[in-house]
């Protein structure tokens, strides 16, 4: 006996992110193929190998008490769940039927070291007692959960670079199985500090084009060297349809499916075979009943490293058989940079509104397609999509993968 | 002197929990009228011994319930010191 499941909708997006401090200005930089990378100029920068980054573009609209009690990751989930709540049309939601799950891949790395600091220069006393609340990485599931006052529980799954949208799989699996009727869900990150960038370039993973960092996100690109490290959160109102439709909701899309997978195969180097990332895309598409002839367009997870990249376009080619060449890719990660734990919720949005808008943002630097790279990937400009469904992966550290599946 | 302590007490409040200067008066409780948590209390116990020069335990910490608590324990701790 089969039973359909629940239907998911998505009624409020909200972000802030290198683009822009909202989701408007994020997707309008999106289409005019804006890049938030930029040289950074902190005072640490000099010692390091990698010296660009994505931070945000505005500052955050937040008060000195939430500033001082907040990391900064629990700030801009903050800032994010608010807009995302607000584009909802503020519900009036049973509390105890309301779930939180935001996650963050590293959590509050730049509080854990600045009070590190605090602790060495000025001693025990004058570490802060917010310290834990603010490092834990489940801070900003929290503070967005009592914001809102969710009591049907509050989430913060750890999977590095697919954290974000695991927590969007996490919400529409909490939505299916009756435990919620309204989830908000994304991912947050900041994590432009110099030890997180000191580790990520011992890795090899940052790309080093210091002098022209507009240029050195380029997936898929021959020349790609690395990513480049972005900060900012997403977030995503979810709701179960009957409800969506009992208050008269607006509708951004449909949350259709979620695959997850793990690699089992390095702690940090995709499977280059993109045997798990292909499990993770057909799970989804089983998840959504959608077949591989539904999808039209794919946010990939494309960060321009150099083996990420081609094992991603192995694994969609082994999921999708020979309709991958009819399939529209983007990498909007070449604009954003690459956002660690928030990458897959903004890339969720960005896939949605792609449907809705029926237009994909062009993946920016792509000069040269990479030989290994068999994929349709739209660059230099944007290109109107017709209707069906879309995908967004997230893979992360640690062989964690992840692909949404979004109709509208 | 408590009138400074006062003052100074109501600036660090304001910096810390953004509590409203004028709210800071000797009857009112720092938990329940002016909404300052155990973790913000902490930081307005570190910032006052770093202001008026005088150390204050954790365990007198719970003895201070009011704004005037605090203003009378920290005049007898400065006289002391």
């Amino acid at each position: 006996m089969t039973t359909t499941p629940r239907q998911v909708v998505v009624t409020g997006l909200g972000a802030t992110t290198p683009l822009g401090g909202d989701v408007a200005s994020t997707w309008e930089g999106l289409l005019a193929g804006r890049s938030g990378a930029r040289r950074l100029t902190e005072d640490w920068i000099e010692q390091l190998p990698v010296q660009i980054g994505a931070p945000l573009a505005v500052e955050l609209p937040l008060g000195r008490v939430e500033a001082r009690t907040l990391d900064r990751s629990q700030q801009m989930a903050l800032v994010a769940a608010r807009e995302a709540w607000a584009d909802a049309g503020s519900p009036d939601v049973d509390q105890e039927r309301l779930a939180a799950c935001v996650a963050s891949g590293i959590g509050g790395v730049i509080t854990l070291l600045t009070q590190h600091d605090v602790l060495r220069e000025k001693g025990a006393r004058r570490v802060s007692p917010h310290v834990v609340p603010m490092l834990m990485p489940n801070g900003p599931a929290s503070t967005v959960g009592l914001e809102f006052k969710a009591k049907a529980g509050v989430h913060a799954p750890v999977s590095a670079c697919a954290s974000g949208s695991e927590a969007i799989a996490l919400g529409l699996d909490i939505i299916r199985a009756g435990r919620a009727d309204v989830v908000i869900a994304g991912g947050t990150e900041a994590a432009i500090a110099a030890l997180p960038i000191a580790g990520f370039a011992q890795m090899q993973a940052l790309s080093r084009r210091n002098d022209t960092p507009e240029t050195a996100s380029r997936p898929f690109d021959k020349a790609r060297d690395g990513f480049v490290l972005g900060e900012g959160a997403a977030i995503l109102v979810l709701e179960a349809a009957e409800h969506a439709a009992a208050r008269g909701a607006r509708i951004h899309g449909t949350l259709a499916g979620a695959g997850i997978s793990s690699d089992a195969y390095h702690i940090a180097a995709p499977d280059p075979t993109g045997a798990g990332a292909a499990r993770a895309v057909r799970a989804a598409l089983r998840s959504a009943s959608l077949a591989p002839t539904d999808i039209i367009h794919i946010n990939a997870h494309a960060t321009s490293t150099p083996s990420g990249d081609v094992a991603e376009a192995v694994a969609l080619r082994s999921a999708l058989g020979n309709h991958i060449d009819e399939v529209a890719v983007t990498s909007t990660k070449s604009m954003t940079g690459h956002l660690l734990g928030a990458a897959g919720a903004v890339e969720a949005i960005a896939s949605l509104l792609a449907l809705r808008e029926r237009i994909v943002p062009a993946t920016r630097n792509l000069d040269a397609l990479d030989d290994e790279i068999a994929l349709d990937v739209v660059s230099i400009d944007n290109r109107k999509i017709g209707t069906g469904a879309a995908l967004s992966n997230s893979f992360g550290f640690g062989g964690h993968d992840v692909c949404l599946a979004f109709t509208v | 002197m408590s009138q400074d302590i006062l003052a100074g007490l109501a600036v660090i409040l304001e910096e810390v929990a953004g509590v409203d200067p004028a709210d800071v008066t000797p009857e009112k409780t720092f938990i329940d009228d002016l909404d300052v948590d155990s973790l913000s209390m902490v930081e307005v116990v570190v910032a006052a011994e770093e202001k008026f020069s005088v150390k204050i335990p954790d365990d007198d910490v719970k003895s201070l319930k009011t704004v005037g608590d605090a203003v009378s324990y920290i005049q007898r701790a400065g006289v002391a010191a």
